[in-house]
């Protein structure tokens, strides 16, 4: 029997990671996502786990000794946020080059400069195009639960990619929920052992991991690479099946909430989709016909199946927590794309709010329905929620 | 040259086989050659375990040859080098701690 637990989102994805007991997990701080690795070092302390714990200088060095240790074939994770994230670059597009199964929760958080450490998406928005599969959580009970999605899509042998894990700086990552928390012996059968066809401490079956693809080889490994990725989709959906038989709950690619016969819906990724939902409820109550479509697998985007409920709809606000300088917002943009096929494309608003932490508030929402509802939206430009003219 | 493989073909992400470099003949970018001089070898195998290309087989050898200050090398020694594989980085003639390898142009 499941156990419900009050947990910080941090505690949780702790929680999940006490429950993989990783072979190895690789320690830097970086606020908010700190208490992730101290609640773990501790579960490492008092030996409820036996990972091999690498505390280390810094963020790209933690990503390149999992890097070491997943090739080698272990199961290793770290955790990161924003300028962490930043620092890792080179090596996060490295992991999923070679096809390295590591799962990192990301804890989101404003970019530098100027410095800040509360909750926007630009960090990992910034990374979407390095081949990780992507899912956000909503609060901390996604958070645990899609720590254990993540570590079955990256292992399954048709991905064998990394997966980042994001929940809400502070918002998520340090408030407290109660969770519902698995049996170990569940989570063990659930993720079974990693069992790799392939690694580096394998010594009776040599390989060259990494080697140099010059201009005569280079594209056909990426091009696996994208297939790879693609896979993801499906698996995502076969394991959450599963995992569903253990929760309850369900994993779609995206969650619909209360769209059946909606004029307008706003999508919104990762906590804020939480409020509107308060929102949503509160309008609905009031008779108008509103809801929210909260994407949770992020990269592979799925495209069909986004254009597929979108086109139903008659107008589509996109809330970004994220700038792409001199070009659309990211989920905006990948709105945009998924609806280009369409015959009934529904009219579209941009806006960008919340960033470097500023809160979103029940009545900033349903100022976005009445505006949607009102008909006065221009797809090209984008809109502000909360900035001061 | 072989043909060269389809990305289905390829082993995932871009990993290979062990010994693939007994394919990949770099003798030809040598400007500089190995020249050595056996007479000042001590069969260390420091030479064998620097250089990059397997350019030095290690030999087995019962006979033995005749090495530093005329004593004889049995068992495990280098021999001469192998020139396919040889780039003609000059490791070998840094590692040395005998000296006894020194790089000359190639003519």
């Amino acid at each position: 029997m499941a156990k419900l637990k009050p947990l910080t989102g941090a505690q949780a994805t702790a929680e999940a990671m006490r429950q993989i007991n990783p072979d190895v997990v690789v320690a830097y701080p970086i606020t908010p996502q700190t208490p992730i690795v101290e609640f773990f070092a501790q579960f490492v302390a008092d030996g409820v786990v036996d990972t091999e714990m690498v505390p280390i200088e810094s963020e790209h060095s933690a990503l390149s000794a999992v890097v070491g240790a997943s090739a080698a074939g272990a199961r290793a994770m770290c955790a990161t946020s924003s300028q962490g994230l930043a620092l890792m670059w080179e090596i996060v597009a490295a992991a999923p080059g070679l096809r390295l199964p590591i799962v990192m929760p990301v804890v989101n958080r404003a970019l530098s400069a100027p410095i800040n450490i509360h909750c926007d998406h630009s960090d990992t928005m910034g990374t979407l195009t390095l081949g990780w599969v992507q899912i956000y959580s909503e609060n901390a009970q996604e958070a645990y639960e899609n720590m254990l999605l993540a570590l079955r899509i990256a292992e399954h042998p048709n991905v064998l990619l990394p997966v980042m894990v994001m929940q809400d700086g502070f918002i998520t990552s340090h408030g407290v929920e109660v969770v519902k928390v698995l049996e170990d012996e569940e989570v063990k059968k659930f993720i079974s052992e990693r069992k790799p066809d392939r690694y580096l401490l394998n010594v009776k079956n040599p390989y060259t991991v990494g080697p140099l693809a010059l201009p005569d080889y280079y594209f056909e490994v990426k091009r696996q690479q994208e297939v790879a990725i693609y896979n993801a989709k499906d698996v995502y959906l076969e394991v959450g099946e599963e995992l569903s038989k253990l929760t309850g709950n369900k994993y779609p690619l995206f969650e619909e909430y209360r769209t059946e016969d909606a004029e307008a819906v706003i999508v919104a990724l990762s906590s804020t989709a939480g409020t509107a939902k308060d929102a949503v409820d509160e309008m609905r109550e009031q008779g108008y016909k509103v809801g929210l479509i909260k994407p949770k697998l992020f990269r592979p985007f799925p495209y069909k199946e986004m254009r597929e409920t979108l086109e139903r709809f008659k107008v589509v606000g996109v809330l970004d927590r994220s700038i792409a300088f001199g070009a659309y917002a990211p989920v905006y943009s990948e709105i945009r794309n998924a609806l280009y096929e369409s015959d009934k494309k529904p009219k579209l608003q941009s806006y960008i709010y919340g960033l470097g932490g500023r809160d979103i508030f029940k009545t900033d929402i349903k100022k976005v329905f009445e505006e949607l509802l009102s008909g006065n939206v221009d797809s090209q430009t984008q809109r502000y929620i909360g900035l001061r003219e | 040259m072989a043909e060269k493989k389809g990305w289905k073909e390829l082993m995932r992400g871009g990993d290979l086989p062990p010994a693939t470099a007994l394919e990949n003949k770099t003798g030809s970018w040598r400007s500089l050659r190995p020249v050595w001089d056996p007479s000042n070898c001590i069969h260390c195998m420091i030479c064998v375990s620097y250089c990059p290309d397997m350019a030095i087989p290690i030999t087995k050898s019962e006979e033995g040859v005749i090495g530093k200050n005329g004593r004889v090398y049995k068992g495990t020694i280098r021999l001469e080098t192998n020139f396919d594989y040889c780039k003609g980085c000059g490791i070998c003639a840094v590692e040395c701690p005998t000296k006894c390898i020194t790089m000359v142009r190639e003519e």
